[in-house]
């Protein structure tokens, strides 16, 4: 097991340089320091408002994720690795998509069944042949990491519809700032807090052409109730963009206007954290009010731009995912930079009957799913939990994909028996322009609160860290 | 600015007011009812208090009888009426939630605090000592609002129509308390004079925080007609009608200056400050309290409709 402080030496392990002074301010601090600070930070949040809900549990409308106050620190070396394979991947992701719903290369060369696109619920056909400004679909892309030892990094998922978690990164790190002065004069790190600039500046540039020199942007959220809603007017606020709802939009002759208190304003870019299912209920769900009616057709007529573009799920299911190697390798002819786990798509009835004989050593996965619901931890479940999985898997197999458990890297963590290690992701975010892609250093490092469990979702007991990218 | 984050503004200002108000009435209520009989008279002061809160249908369709427990819980508690202060404190925040992006932090504090705070006071406090404790709360959390507001807030539209919507609902909560007690305000009282009116009168001043207004301006006994006069009349006084459409004109015309267009809304304000300014208390005794009273009070609503037909929309 990899220890982020302690290296693969256990506890004893000595600790690696990016912490050393890290393991010295904590072993010198009072335990009841750390601890007051730790209820100071809940309180700020909570103050701050800064909440999510948790569908389908009417007591928890506004949660707070919890906080841990140990800092994960990333050397300037291990950026820089990561920044490379995380361009990689997402220009991988660009090129595959645009090939999707254009000439079908990857398909026709018989790299990626056709199947697996055509028959997938997010393959929007009314992408087809449909240009996007510079073939830019994934603006904003949440990447997640995970790391099992000092020089290995594995790619878990590609968000590339509509990730979340950005705001967490900005305001952890205001509150450490806050908090913990004293570490930061020990440190040099690469601030984050000009991601909603590098942000603005990505949405602007992938205006339609037709759009003025200074093009208004919006952020089109489902509404307060939403999970993210908080992220989702941070992000407004702090871009300096209108926060609006479908039923702040109306379309006029294939143009996208905002109802404002002097009359109706025309709309260059949408930054939409609204699943494509829900964004126009002529073309997709026709029972949403969440959506804008008419909104698809001017997006057609390449009046607006929205970020990310409409069908980018056919990216980021898992089933895509055991694809990715050859996806970077066929469009940009580089070998990976960042590792994809192994993957047995069950749909393969080789892979489905090694799945079968090896499920107690499995993570088995849901093709569609996210959130961390909907997936099996052989190692740690019981028979009788692994025996109705095996039901559902053979019942369906398509629906699944099986990879190893991964023994994700660890990091000291602040817990009820005082300073331990707890597993941890990263999940940076990428963001693409015409110009050029952006990656503010670090992310949102996630940590799962359960000693021993590898979910880290905010969901499911899930914490989040501050995350520091040394600046040499 | 979008439409629909001008309208939160504007009903986030409205609900803050109007749980102050409720607040006020009952909080003029209880002292009331703590006097002796001979002074107030055999009237049910909880009736009067539902009434000039303007729930008085909702409240008789749920509760037989208007007593101290079915009241207060009813207009401070209830999660049933949309105008109790806890839900005015609700519908506030969600308002509030809707444009954080337009609110100050300090706005939003106060906002989200006295949101978390109400759920500490669960179904109502056990005791009436508690309970002043709570409309004291009240009080207070409305103010810092109205303070954070004026102190920290840009002054561009959204500051204005968030004022919009504070001196609307003033206007409509002074106009009501005239219109449930103005019986009490008719000149044909005046030889009355005994506590039981005293009581009432300065009971209408103390739930429109003007009781020592009253003093200063009039130096004078409390009387009906200058209870009217100030309440209706005087620019002076905050929760006058005068001053609340002197505040509305002033502001809606700030708007129509950076918008470059007047407006219906803009015409309504000032035609009922000009009806205002041009009458005198006599004149209003002379024509009838109540139907000036009611009048205005729909002059209001209409201002109501075009603000929103206008801007909100």
């Amino acid at each position: 097991m990899f220890d982020e402080m302690r290296g693969s030496g256990g506890s004893a392990g000595a600790v690696r340089p990016a912490y050393t002074a890290l393991a010295d301010w904590l072993a010198a601090v009072k335990p009841d320091v750390l601890d007051f600070r730790r209820r100071e930070a809940e309180l700020l949040f909570r103050r701050m408002g800064i909440t999510f809900a948790v569908y389908g549990d009417p007591e928890a409308q506004e949660r707070l994720i919890p906080f841990d106050v140990i800092p994960r620190i990333l050397s300037a070396a291990e950026w820089e690795i990561l920044k490379r394979g995380l361009e990689q991947r997402v220009k991988a992701v660009n090129a595959y998509i645009k090939d999707v719903y254009h000439r079908r290369e990857i398909l026709k060369a018989g790299i990626v069944p056709e199947d697996l696109v055509f028959q997938n619920p997010v393959f929007r056909p009314e992408m087809n042949g449909q240009r996007v400004p510079y073939d830019i679909y994934v603006h904003v892309a949440g990447i997640d990491v995970v790391r099992t030892d000092a020089d290995t990094f594995y790619v878990l998922e590609d968000n590339a519809r509509t990730p979340s978690g950005v705001s967490y990164m900005l305001e952890n790190r205001e509150i450490m700032l806050r908090l913990f002065p004293e570490l930061f004069s020990r440190y040099r790190i690469a601030p984050v807090e000009n991601y909603p600039d590098e942000l603005l500046q990505t949405l602007k540039s992938v205006a339609p052409p037709t759009a003025s020199a200074d093009p208004t942007v919006v952020l089109l959220t489902p509404g307060i109730y939403n999970s993210a809603y908080y992220e989702h007017s941070f992000l407004a606020d702090k871009l300096g963009v209108e926060l609006v709802e479908g039923r702040d939009l109306v379309v006029k002759d294939d143009v996208v206007y905002m109802r404002t208190t002097q009359g109706v304003q025309r709309i260059d870019v949408i930054y939409r954290r609204i699943d494509d299912d829900f964004l126009d209920p002529l073309v997709f769900r026709p029972d949403s009010g969440l959506g804008v009616p008419g909104l698809m057709a001017a997006y057609q007529a390449g009046s607006v731009t929205l970020a990310n573009a409409v069908g980018t799920g056919i990216a980021d299911d898992k089933a895509v995912y055991s694809y990715m190697p050859q996806i970077v390798k066929f469009y940009l002819g580089e070998e990976p930079l960042l590792k994809n786990v192994p993957t047995w798509r069950c749909r393969e009835s080789e892979h489905l009957s090694y799945v079968l004989d090896h499920i107690d050593e499995l993570v088995i996965k849901e093709v569609h799913s996210s959130g961390g619901y909907g997936m099996l931890i052989g190692p740690k479940s019981d028979k009788a939990t692994i025996a109705a999985f095996r039901a559902k898997l053979k019942s369906n197999p398509k629906n699944f994909v099986a990879q190893p458990t991964l023994s994700l890297s660890t990091c000291p963590t602040c817990v009820e028996e005082g300073i331990a290690p707890r597993h941890i992701d990263l999940r940076p975010f990428v963001l693409t322009g015409r110009d050029r892609i952006r990656i503010v250093p670090g992310g949102l490092t996630r940590v799962a609160l359960k000693k021993g469990s590898l979910v880290v979702n905010s969901s499911q007991g899930g914490g989040t860290k501050d995350t520091w990218v040394l600046d040499r | 600015m979008l439409s629909r984050t001008a309208d939160n503004l504007y009903w986030l200002a409205r609900y803050v007011e109007r749980a102050e108000y409720l607040a006020r009435i009952l909080d003029t209520t209880l002292r009331l009812t703590a006097l002796p009989l001979a002074y107030v008279g055999e009237s049910n002061e909880w009736a009067s208090a539902v009434a000039t809160a303007g729930c008085a249908n909702a409240f008789f369709a749920a509760h037989g009888e208007a007593n101290e427990e079915t009241v207060t819980e009813f207009l401070a508690f209830s999660t049933s009426n949309p105008s109790s202060i806890r839900n005015c404190f609700e519908s506030a925040r969600l308002n509030a939630r809707a444009v954080r992006t337009a609110l100050t932090i300090e706005m939003w504090d106060t906002i989200n605090g006295a949101w978390l705070e109400l759920k500490k006071w669960g179904n109502g406090p056990p005791s009436r000592e508690e309970f002043a404790r709570f409309l004291r709360w009240v009080l207070e959390s409305s103010l810092r609002y109205d303070g954070s507001a004026y102190r920290t807030m840009l002054r561009n539209d959204a500051y204005w129509f968030s004022r919009l919507g504070v001196y609307i609902e003033r206007a409509d909560n002074t106009a009501r308390i005239l219109d449930v007690k103005y019986h009490l305000l008719l000149p044909a009282q005046e030889q009355v004079g005994g506590p039981l009116d005293y009581f009432q009168w300065s009971s209408i001043l103390r739930s429109v925080s003007a009781l020592t207004a009253y003093h200063w301006v009039y130096r004078e006994n409390v009387k009906p007609w200058l209870v009217a006069d100030l309440l209706i009349l005087k620019d002076e006084m905050p929760r006058s009608l005068a001053s609340c459409y002197e505040n509305l004109v002033q502001n809606l015309d700030c708007i129509a200056d950076a918008y470059g267009r007047q407006g219906p809304a803009q015409r309504q304000a000032r035609s009922v400050r000009t009806r205002i300014e041009n009458i005198r208390i006599e004149e209003i005794f002379k024509n009838g309290l109540h139907e000036f009273i009611g009048e205005f009070i729909e002059d209001n609503n209409r201002l109501g409709t075009a603000v929103a037909q206008q801007y909100l929309m």
